[in-house]
């Protein structure tokens, strides 16, 4: 049977990188013994994907992994199994039974929400929720993006779904109420939430805008003055392979990854 | 939320941030208004390297079993975060609490190899602490070293201000329980070194010992600079291997160390006394440790920490009675699991073969065989119990049996190597391969891989070749290029990749391991011109370490290329290991006369650890 579980990510825990982190999980899956399954072969591993990787020195309440079970335990119980055997910067949230036939996560990410906070002793202008809003009132945003093989200008605007300075005005945006963060609190305040693409038709990351507001608002543009923080993740139920990246997520209906499920 | 020592601007800087924060699962935590002594366990290499050492394992549980003890642990920074302590004078700092080394009561380092001595110093450089131990206060940490280079800590004397001789689970406590009194009395660091020199068994304090030295540079005297002080210090065994402190939690870290596994030490010590190797005589007399222990161990680290491997360690796997029982047991509990089963090198026998088909794919797998020099007459000479016709037999079941790859390991430079032994490595590589076309093509799987790599041979202190002349680099470099031409004289030489070692940091290893304390100087000047990780080629520069030698009018060779006389007092001898120096001047003599020595289980070579009184020594004797 399939799985899907929902876990945050705080503390010490964002210098982990995602493959170790997947290496994290399988050693707690052991010690906990929940009855997954393996592949075959001489070197059996077992059956589980993450939904979309975090980058080195995020921090998250919405990451998402799938599992292959043989049985399983009721949710509240393969919760509690599992956070009895984690540190307490990676706790498992919730944990849902899927269809036998549904996509894996990975597949159908389309989207996320981001907090981003400033960090204590950056400059970061005083009013830049004004800055901000001027910055997304542009048609269009252009912006180099790089991947490993080129280098290409897209136009990021269409990709920045919501965005808000406070968490009460981002959920009424989003629909999604973060009851609990495990995101660290700066004494400054300052904090811009924004809901953008992701996945693998297309994704933009949360820095590549910081960047493009930063030339644009003349500031300069210091990576390490950011938190990023990730609250959820979404599939889009419109979603259409075949649709060009331009086309991509028009006429989206986001629902988060961890609704296909059923709590058991 | 855990404070940790360095800021996300400096942890996303550099390499592997995970190296830095702790926090692994079974990491102990504890409230410090409850501890005494705060204890910081320091392995001198890269995080990955010093979380993958059981020792510290064994030595983390074992001292935080004591409640009023903490023991953190702390490894050498990597050149890159090395820079930025140095330049932002951020001390050094545990990684459990992530508080400044140079605050804790004591900093044990461990001594795996000689070439982490710079390592050392940078440890201590960068934790504030005073490199040598005649310039700490009483602010001070007492740095303690231990492991197999404390068996000639010489060259390192100065550094420390105890060495702990022998194996770590027998006095510690004893040392901690004196610490504390001391402490409480409000006793000087000095006085409660001297009460540790003068009551604890297997500890030395080397600043209370003097050396002279005669004028060819080879030493006169050593002798305690107080009468209470014991003239030679004698090793720490622990007999009962049945009823003693073995993890059952090991720390798991997050990212992949060397020894990304369960580590199941099965016995210590060596029935085997090949007369090269220093840990066969270092830790006799063997010590099986019991079978249901094992299986109790095994089932609650693998629990414990989930990992997906299980190793066994021991110095000959094969000379473990009940070794078939434990590894099947292991393949009937665990592969269901998912566990893999990482084999030992086992000698090459129907259960080896039957074990190794059951946990490894033989397309995938290779053999390993090391008969350490080329010719029966050089392996006799250093007592090494493999033939010919058991590699050649070995070779072939498992080549029936569906394997096609081997590997063999050589060393160069042994003594009274000839050219015909040297040349005997490429003829014996060749003879596997030849054994493996004599099998019909139908029947063969595939070509047949044979990878030969030779290291060169350094002779270690309490080894019956301590007396020996080591090569020079000149000389190592020679037999190196003669045994690659002799490799592609060989008819399957197509089928034998040739690998070898460097010379340079060999020459400076030999150096180390028969050194005195002159060396301190050098290695003290060597860090100082920005020697660290020498084991790292990356980072070795022989060249700085020759400037050191130059500056220091030390001559190299006189440690390395010189055969010692019989009656020379070596830098080490104030030790007392329970081998005998004079069985070792024996076994060096039988030798060079090509003679071989029964193992321990055969006859009893009266070698000394009978001193003991338990091991293999009494075996059947009950």
């Amino acid at each position: 049977m399939k799985v899907r579980i929902k876990f945050s990510k705080t503390g010490c825990m964002k210098f982990i990188g995602h493959l170790d982190v997947m290496r994290y999980f399988q050693k707690a899956i052991r010690r906990c013994g929940l009855d997954v399954s393996y592949s075959q072969g001489y070197n059996p591993h077992q059956l589980i994907s993450f939904a979309a990787p975090l980058g080195v020195g995020l921090t998250s309440d919405g990451e998402y992994m799938d599992m292959q079970l043989e049985s399983s335990l009721s949710s509240a119980e393969a919760i509690a199994k599992l956070n009895s055997v984690m540190n307490d910067e990676i706790r498992v949230k919730s944990y849902v039974a899927l269809e036998e036939n549904s996509k894996n996560a990975m597949s159908i990410v389309a989207a996320a929400d981001y907090c981003i906070s400033i960090k204590d002793g950056y400059d970061f202008p005083d009013q830049y929720e004004q800055k901000f809003d001027e910055f997304l009132t542009q048609k269009s945003i252009i912006v180099t993006k790089k991947t490993k093989k080129s280098e290409k200008e897209i136009d990021i605007r269409p990709y920045i779904y919501q965005f808000a300075y406070t968490a009460e005005q981002f959920a009424a945006k989003t629909g999604n109420v973060v009851e609990e963060t495990v995101a660290e609190q700066y004494k400054n305040g300052k904090k811009i939430y924004m809901q953008i693409t992701t996945g693998s038709v297309v994704n933009i990351k949360p820095e590549l805008i910081l960047e493009a507001f930063s030339k644009y608002a003349g500031i300069v543009y210091e990576p390490f003055a950011y938190q990023i923080h990730r609250q959820e993740v979404y599939a889009d139920l419109h979603a259409d392979p075949k649709d060009s990246p331009e086309e991509y997520g028009k006429n989206r209906e986001l629902v988060t990854l961890e609704s296909f499920g059923k709590v058991l | 939320m855990r404070k940790l020592a360095l800021s996300d601007e400096i942890l996303m800087t550099v390499e592997k941030p995970a190296r830095y924060i702790g926090n692994e699962i079974n990491m102990v935590r504890k409230k410090l208004e409850e501890i005494d002594v705060r204890f910081c366990m320091c392995f001198p290499d890269v995080y990955e390297i010093g979380m993958s050492h059981l020792g510290i394992q064994i030595l983390y549980e074992m001292l935080n079993q004591r409640a009023d003890t903490y023991c953190e642990r702390a490894y050498s920074p990597w050149p890159d975060l090395d820079k930025i302590l140095r330049e932002k004078q951020i001390p050094l700092f545990a990684l459990e609490t992530q508080d400044p080394i140079k605050d804790f009561d004591f900093l044990g380092i461990t001594l795996q190899y000689e070439m982490c001595y710079t390592n050392i110093l940078q440890v201590l450089d960068l934790s504030q602490i005073p490199i040598y131990a005649k310039d700490r206060t009483e602010k001070d940490p007492i740095v303690i070293g231990g492991g197999p280079c404390s068996y000639n800590p010489e060259p390192i004397a100065d550094f420390f201000d105890i060495f702990y001789i022998g194996e770590g689970e027998t006095v510690y406590y004893q040392l901690l329980d004196l610490y504390k009194e001391c402490k409480a009395a409000g006793m000087s660091r000095e006085a409660f070194l001297k009460r540790a020199a003068q009551e604890v068994e297997g500890i030395y304090v080397p600043q209370f010992y003097q050396v002279t030295y005669q004028a060819d540079g080879t030493i006169s005297k050593f002798e305690p600079a107080y009468p209470e002080i014991p003239k030679t210090i004698k090793k720490q065994v622990q007999m009962d291997l049945k009823n003693t402190f073995y993890p059952e939690k090991p720390l798991v870290p997050y990212i992949k160390v060397t020894q990304d596994r369960v580590v199941l030490e099965i016995q210590r010590g060596c029935i085997r006394g090949c007369r090269f190797c220093q840990a066969g005589m270092l830790y006799r007399p063997i010590r099986p440790r019991d079978i249901t222990f094992l299986k109790d161990r095994a089932k609650k680290m693998l629990e414990n920490t989930g990992h997906e491997e299980i190793s066994l360690s021991s110095l000959s796997s094969s000379d473990y009675k009940e070794l078939p029982e434990l590894v099947y047991y292991l393949i009937d509990t665990f592969r269901e699991q998912g566990v893999n089963i990482s084999l030992p090198s086992l000698r090459i026998d129907a259960f080896a073969l039957d074990v190794m088909s059951k946990v490894q794919d033989v397309k995938k797998s290779s053999l390993t065989f090391a008969p350490e020099a080329g010719s029966q007459r050089l392996r006799d000479v250093i007592n090494k119990g493999l033939t010919e016709e058991v590699i050649l037999k070995g070779a072939m079941d498992a080549f029936q049996s569906g394997w096609n790859r081997v590997k063999l390991y050589f060393m160069l430079g042994l003594p009274t190597e000839t050219l015909e032994d040297i040349e005997g490595i490429a003829v014996l590589s060749d003879k596997i391969a030849r054994e493996y076309y004599t099998i019909p093509k139908s029947e063969r799987n595939g070509k047949v891989s044979i990878v030969s790599s030779t290291s060169f041979f350094v002779p270690k202190p309490f080894t019956p070749f301590q007396w020996t002349r080591m090569n020079t680099s000149e000389e190592f470099l020679e037999k190196q290029r003669f045994l690659n031409g002799k490799m592609k004289e060989q008819l399957n030489q197509k089928s034998i990749k040739y690998n070898w070692h460097e010379a340079e940091l060999t020459q400076l290893e030999g150096v180390l391991a028969r050194g005195d304390r002159k060396l301190s100087k050098v290695i003290y000047d060597a860090y100082q011109a920005g020697c660290i990780f020498d084991s790292w080629s990356e980072y070795f520069h022989y060249d700085r370490w020759m400037d050191a030698f130059e500056k220091n009018g030390i001559d190299p060779l006189f440690y390395t290329a010189r055969e010692r006389e019989k009656e020379e007092y070596f830098p080490w001898d104030f030790i007392d290991i329970g081998v005998t120096k004079d069985f070792l001047w024996r076994e060096y003599q039988k030798g060079q006369a090509e003679e071989i020595t029964a193992n321990c289980r055969q006859k009893c070579a009266g070698c000394g650890a009978m001193i003991f009184g338990g091991g293999v020594c009494f075996e059947g004797k009950n």
